[in-house]
């Protein structure tokens, strides 16, 4: 199992120009990105609508497909949204990362196990939906040794981690707010992407 | 009785559309949009994101609305009933400036419609406070522009109801 802070800091450091679109335990404030980015005007955090990262991104990445979008999900999200594998496919952006963030659980909700946790194969979902590329990593060497035939590879890329489950038992009202919001996000990138 | 005058053509929609630059129509078709996915399919200056859920289309245009493009969605009424969380949280809350074209499934001006469809739409859009306009015929195409100058002036997503199947 890859830890969550580990997976977002070994992402950060080869993220160059690209965007990151994150959301759930992967944009967690104290664990996620938001805890190690070096490029904060270049994240995008996705929690006003669960489930639709990967569907920001593919906008993201149809407009912009000179840059890597590189979209950070978790499994009970994108288990809300599994059409979108078939939609992403089907447009087929050569830019664009889907990382699964697979931890077996609704972790911000208090751990409870996703349907079908352990028994769902992800990466033939991805592979059946039409990706060019499909990686799964299990541990942090090898997703350390990995990443960049991950990230030379033409999208649409889907990559499986599996991620150590670290659970919120902090009412939701008492948890960190983020520094920056999905509406400071949606303000400030174009600029940003404008800019480099 | 109908009329010539009276049919919504499909071109009159796509011209609307590329008078105002849209770049991208992202839609899942219903049963009356045949010929305009016709037409989407040959009109080089759009490219069309079809989705397997309507609550996807909001979603996807606002990634390539804050990418620097220009979305449409084109979706059925019932779709928008799916898609409520999307319209909320990638619509209104990122004020989103969007036009979403909407078929009016079951719409009628000749008594009252049993389309349930029909008879919340109108509703749901009052209770999200999100302002429509009807379009019928070629005549009311320009209405698109109308949503559009709405939709921009109000950072605000903005309905276009389709009252009526397009003809051939």
């Amino acid at each position: 199992m890859i830890g969550n802070t580990d997976a977002v800091k070994l992402l950060n450091s080869k993220r160059e120009e690209g965007v990151f679109v994150a959301t759930m335990n992967a944009n967690n404030t104290g664990f996620g990105l938001p805890s190690v980015s070096s490029n904060e005007a270049l994240d995008f955090p996705i929690s006003g609508a669960m489930s639709k990262a990967s569907s920001v991104g593919l906008g993201l990445a149809l407009a912009q497909p000179d840059r890597k979008i590189m979209v950070l999900d978790g499994d009970g999200s994108l288990l809300m949204n599994l059409g979108t594998l078939v939609t992403l496919s089907n447009k087929a952006p050569k830019n664009m990362y889907h990382f699964l963030f697979n931890n077996g659980v609704y972790a911000v909700t208090g751990g409870q196990p996703i349907p079908g946790a352990g028994q769902v194969d992800w990466e033939d979902m991805a592979k059946g939906a039409g990706y060019a590329a499909v990686f799964s990593f299990d541990n942090l060497e090898d997703l350390t040794t990995g990443i960049d035939a991950v990230l030379a590879s033409e999208g649409p890329v889907f990559i499986h981690l599996a991620i150590t489950p670290e659970v919120e038992e902090t009412p939701v009202a008492f948890r960190p707010r983020p520094r920056r919001s999905v509406q400071t996000a949606f303000r400030e990138l174009p600029e940003a992407l404008a800019n480099g | 009785m109908t009329t010539q005058e009276t049919v919504l053509h499909p071109a009159a929609i796509i011209e609307e559309l590329k008078k105002n630059n849209f770049t991208h129509v992202v839609w899942l078709p219903d049963s009356e949009t045949n010929f305009m996915y016709q037409l989407l399919t040959n009109e080089p200056t759009l490219d069309l994101v079809p989705v397997c859920r309507e609550g996807e289309t909001m979603a996807i245009a606002a990634g390539l609305w804050v990418g620097g493009k220009k979305p449409v969605v084109l979706i059925q009424n019932t779709g928008i009933f799916e898609s409520g969380d999307s319209i909320r949280g990638l619509g209104l809350d990122v004020n989103q400036p969007l036009v979403m074209l909407v078929g009016y499934r079951g719409w009628s001006r000749h008594g009252i419609t049993n389309d349930s469809a029909a008879r919340f739409i109108e509703h749901i859009l009052h209770a999200w406070g999100i302002s429509y306009y009807l379009i019928e015929t070629d005549d009311d195409a320009g209405r698109i522009t109308s949503a559009l100058e709405e939709a921009e002036r109000t950072s605000k997503p903005v309905a276009v109801l389709v009252g009526t199947e397009f003809g051939a």
